[in-house]
């Protein structure tokens, strides 16, 4: 059996009452609900304060450069299809340095999960707008106000088709877990914003302005209907729907190649002999 | 003028807003951000009048920067470490376009492992990327050397853009004593960018054409050219600089070097360290040189003969590793040119201040007395490097 014990790894340097603590624990937690074993597991992250989250799992971690996430991810998924990957990355992370790779990862469609932790700003370098910042808010590279509009994750992947499409809110952590489960249940690749309030950096955007927005997705929502996912997409303001505003189950990346349909590359034997005779084949044309 | 303490990022900012820039772009990274925050506040403050624009990567704040100076700004941007890379192919493009951007480079250790300190292996990744390079000791250097970079890159006879290195957190993060000159000086110094081409409706031009078998050797040989032919305009604005402001640069500086024939050679502020072992080394009755280049693209071969002469043995300190070539870069370079220079000196090879580590003057007082001998592998030593 495991425990919340297996998946505790080094002590978090996040400031104290960070909507990553949250984020954190109910991963750890699904995990145990699911029965994931860490070793199972790779998470993949960019650099962030959100990218520091596998260090404080004990699973496999890779964590890459500033933007890179997916298409790393990507990579490892393609050699072993096995293992759940994880990419983890903040609102500056995903939406901005690596926005392209998000919008072609949703296009290849691989069976990864993506939490994005997104405080709406850029953390670890102290407190500038990111692309998710609303417009006119004061930050330390905007003291003018952000001029750009923000960034819609969510609208954005649905108009992609993306396969899997959700909002979480690390002030709802119960909530949170549902979404992850469901994600994690779900073939394909899986985009999960979760609204991360950044106690430090985000004045604007705190624990209080989230709460008395955000509410649970009705009962009767269907999640298969892609206009009505795009009309909640467009919910930002004075509600926030959270929950699994779009869903679409479809051939993954990993599919459509028929080399990795069963065993994993990485798991697969070399035939030396039949490699040789490949070989010498085309030696024996080319002369 | 007045000496006031600031940090020298800050500081940077502010010898932006002497230059005048137009536009500024860039995107955060430690340990470049207080500069592009401070200018950003500048901005907000009305105190500088540019359009300051905050991008999604490195790669679009400097291709903002081309497109900006293609129509006829003065630009400004600033970056770090994977930022540099990230800028790499735009690099080329705003050499080779001859587009007198200012960047100011706050050197850190490129990743990975992933490091946030100090060292020049992001500069030395980019050496040859047809941008002037400038190396800072101080924060004083560091404000000069912007408000020069202006002048040098957009005098018609250069056309370059120009890349101010400091060394992060040693140079970037500390308060110093910087004298600011006044705006009239400068504006005096620097008059208004007048640029040869721009991208202008009335007298159309195309930028970045093609270049066919027929005419790309040409044109790269007209860069070559342009860049080699800017150190004579460089030591001219260094000139004119110290008569108009009192403060006077050499593209080679050298620091006790008079009656010595041991001498160390690096750049940037490890230099600071390396005089306080000079210092040191004197007290004890031994004679220790220090050659600073301040100038590193266009290298600066004839004015490093000059000091070179009585040399016997040099010490050449850098902070990037050689990833698998002879020796480190600079030293490599260094190496061809005292052999096709014809000099005989004994050069000994040190790298030192990998990733912000420090690096105590006393160990430049060993190196001194103790010189490197090849036993091992390596072509050179690392200092303090645990096996
Ligand atoms: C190429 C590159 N540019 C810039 C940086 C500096 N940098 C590190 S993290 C970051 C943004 C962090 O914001 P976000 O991705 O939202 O993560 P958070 O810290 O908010 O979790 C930046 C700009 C970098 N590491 N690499
Ligand atoms: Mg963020």
């Amino acid at each position: 059996m495991l425990s919340l014990n297996d998946f505790i790894g080094r002590q978090p340097a996040w400031c104290p009452g960070c909507g990553n603590f949250s984020i954190l624990n109910a991963f750890r937690e699904v995990m145990v609900e699911l029965q994931i074993a860490p070793h199972e597991i790779v998470i993949v992250s960019g650099i962030g304060q959100a990218g520091k989250f596998p260090h404080y799992t004990r699973c496999n971690t890779f964590n890459g450069l500033h933007g890179r996430t997916l298409p790393v991810a990507t990579g490892i998924k393609l050699a072993n299809h096995h293992l759940k990957v994880f990419a983890v990355a903040g609102d500056g992370d995903c939406y901005g340095e690596g926005g392209n790779h998000l919008i072609h990862a949703i296009r290849r469609n691989p069976d990864i999960k993506l939490f994005v932790h997104n405080n709406q700003v850029y953390g670890l370098t102290k407190g500038q707008a990111s692309p998710t910042t609303m417009r006119g808010v004061k930050t330390k590279n905007q003291p003018f106000g952000t001029v750009s509009e923000p960034l819609n994750p969510l609208a954005l992947a649905i108009a992609l088709d993306c396969s899997f499409v959700a909002r979480g809110f690390a002030g709802d952590p119960e909530h949170l877990k549902m979404v992850m489960k469901e994600a994690i249940k779900h073939k394909g690749f899986s985009l999960i914003d979760i609204l991360q309030p950044c106690v430090t950096y985000n004045k604007f955007n705190t624990y209080k302005w989230y709460r008395e927005r955000v509410y649970h997705l009705e009962i009767n929502y269907d999640p298969r209907d892609r206009i009505g996912a795009f009309g909640k997409a467009l919910e930002w303001g004075e509600k926030i729907p959270i929950g699994i505003l779009y869903k679409h189950e479809k051939t993954t990346l990993e599919e459509q190649f028929p080399i990795i349909k069963g065993e994993p590359l990485a798991e697969q034997k070399v035939d030396m002999d039949k490699i040789r005779e490949i070989f010498s084949k085309i030696l024996v044309k080319e002369k | 003028m007045k000496k006031v303490g600031i940090e020298v990022s800050l500081a940077i900012a502010e010898a932006a807003k002497l230059a005048r820039v137009e536009v500024v772009s860039a995107y955060p990274i430690t340990p470049q951000t207080h500069i592009v925050e401070h200018l950003a506040e500048l901005v907000a403050d009305g105190e500088l009048e540019a359009a300051y624009l905050n991008v999604e990567s490195e790669h679009s704040a400097l291709s903002a920067c081309v497109g900006a100076a293609a129509a006829g700004a003065r630009t400004f941007t600033s970056t770090s470490a994977q930022g540099l890379e990230l800028m790499h192919e735009i690099l080329f493009i705003a050499s080779s376009l001859r587009l007198p951007i200012v960047m100011v480079l706050v050197n850190r250790a490129l990743s990975a492992p992933l490091s946030i300190w100090g060292d020049h292996s992001d500069v030395m990744a980019a050496r040859d990327c047809g941008w002037i390079m400038l190396f800072c000791e101080n924060g004083q250097e560091a404000v000069d050397s912007v408000i020069m970079a202006y002048r040098i890159g957009e005098d018609r006879r250069v056309l370059l853009p120009v890349a101010v290195n400091i060394d992060g957190f040693t140079l970037s993060h500390v308060i110093e004593p910087v004298e600011f000159p006044d705006q009239e000086l400068v504006d005096s110094f620097l008059p208004p960018y007048k640029p040869l081409f721009t991208l202008n409706p009335e007298r159309p031009v195309t930028m970045g054409a093609y270049g066919m078998p027929e005419i790309y050797t040409e044109a790269k040989y007209a860069q070559e050219m342009a860049i080699l032919n800017s150190k004579a305009v460089i030591k001219e604005v260094m000139e004119e600089f110290g008569k108009v402001f009192k403060r006077n640069y050499r593209v080679v500086e050298t620091y006790n070097l008079e009656n010595s024939e041991l001498a160390f050679l690096a750049l940037g502020s490890i230099n600071e360290n390396i005089k306080t072992a000079i210092d040191i080394l004197k007290a004890k009755g031994t004679n220790v040189g220090l050659i600073s280049l301040r100038l590193y693209r266009p290298f600066p071969s004839e004015e490093l003969l000059e000091v070179l002469k009585n040399v016997k043995r040099l010490m050449v300190v850098e902070r990037a590793m050689p990833q698998g070539a002879t020796n480190s870069p600079l030293f490599n370079e260094l190496s061809a040119f005292a052999f096709h220079n014809g000099l005989n000196i004994i050069m000994e090879n040190y790298i030192a201040g990998l990733g912000g580590r420090d690096v105590d003057p006393q160990e430049f007082v060993n190196i001194a007395l103790n010189p490197f001998k090849k036993d091992g592998k390596l072509n050179y030593k690392i200092i303090g490097v645990r096996e």
